[in-house]
């Protein structure tokens, strides 16, 4: 069931994606040209996912368990680190170069057009450098 | 600055936003998970792996949407005007950064600030202004 659920969330966030142009590179640039022909679009999409999602995590706030039974897991309040911000500012570049983020570059691999599988194929390529920094530091903690 | 009237769609945007809004709550009600996209996909490279079930299925969702979206008359158009170098270091940085940063768009921008988290907030501040700033020197300063 929770497999079904997950499914379905994905199929409705990517559909929001699309509604919403989202999923559409030229016009996240467009957001993001602040200079130029402005187009506020990003941000109508903002507030309408924290409109509902403040409602969404309010109620699982209250909860211990999900509807499904599963552990509720909700990140503890971390803190402001140099990680989070360098991160965030290189994710912010690639955004800015290429106008996709991860959700809309998945929606757009979906859509068979082949720069977003070679996107993709990049994200996998850094995100797996994440992963091999990650555990050479663990071995290095370890040793 | 100035508005761009013709491609602004305030409308369809706020709708797909509330689309958005829903799938994060149905995932974090039923599975108890956040609608992060990088983290569901990085979680994937992660070892032991031990939930790739639910992963997969919402990431099959995303990208089979483009389906749903034709059927509902209102088929996915990406522009992309990037050349493939900008197309290959975007990726790269994308992947790393999101990594690092333990989200992005959707885990910090709409799950994180949804919940009330600082540190989501700072995080998408920061993402935010890199990109205005990477749009302004690639437009405005080598472009021009």
């Amino acid at each position: 069931m929770f497999v079904v659920t997950a499914l379905c969330a994905g199929l409705l966030f990517g559909f929001g994606l699309i509604v919403s142009g989202m999923a559409n590179p030229a016009k996240v640039l467009g957001f993001l040209d602040l200079a130029g022909q402005w187009d506020p679009s990003l941000a109508f999409v903002m507030i309408g996912a924290i409109a509902v999602g403040a409602i969404g995590f309010a109620l699982a706030k209250r909860r211990k368990k999900s509807l499904l039974g599963l552990p509720m897991q909700l990140p503890a309040a971390g803190a402001v680190t140099l990680r989070l911000v360098l991160g965030s500012a290189a994710f912010g570049v690639g955004w800015g170069l290429a106008g996709f983020c991860p959700g809309p570059a998945l929606v757009a691999l979906g859509a068979g057009y082949l720069k977003a599988w070679g996107f993709v194929g990049a994200m996998l390529v850094g995100m797996a450098i994440f992963e091999l920094l990650e555990r050479t530091k663990a071995g290095w903690r370890r040793a | 600055m100035s508005i761009d009237l013709v491609n602004f769609t305030p409308l369809l945007s706020l709708a797909g936003g509330l689309a958005i809004g829903v799938a994060a709550t149905v995932l974090i009600l039923f599975n108890g998970r956040i609608a992060g996209i990088s983290g569901i996909l990085g979680g994937l490279l992660t070892l032991p792996r031990s939930d790739s079930a639910w992963r997969t299925a919402f990431l099959a969702g995303l990208v089979g949407a483009p389906v749903l979206a034709v059927l509902a008359g209102h088929p996915a158009r990406p522009d992309i005007e990037a050349g493939w170098g900008e197309i290959l270091v975007a990726g790269l940085l994308v992947g790393i950064g999101t990594r690092y940063a333990s989200g992005c768009t959707s885990g910090h921008g709409v799950c994180g600030i949804s919940r009330g988290a600082i540190r989501s907030l700072v995080a998408t501040a920061t993402f935010m202004a890199a990109g205005f700033l990477t749009v302004f020197v690639q437009r405005h300063l080598i472009g021009a």
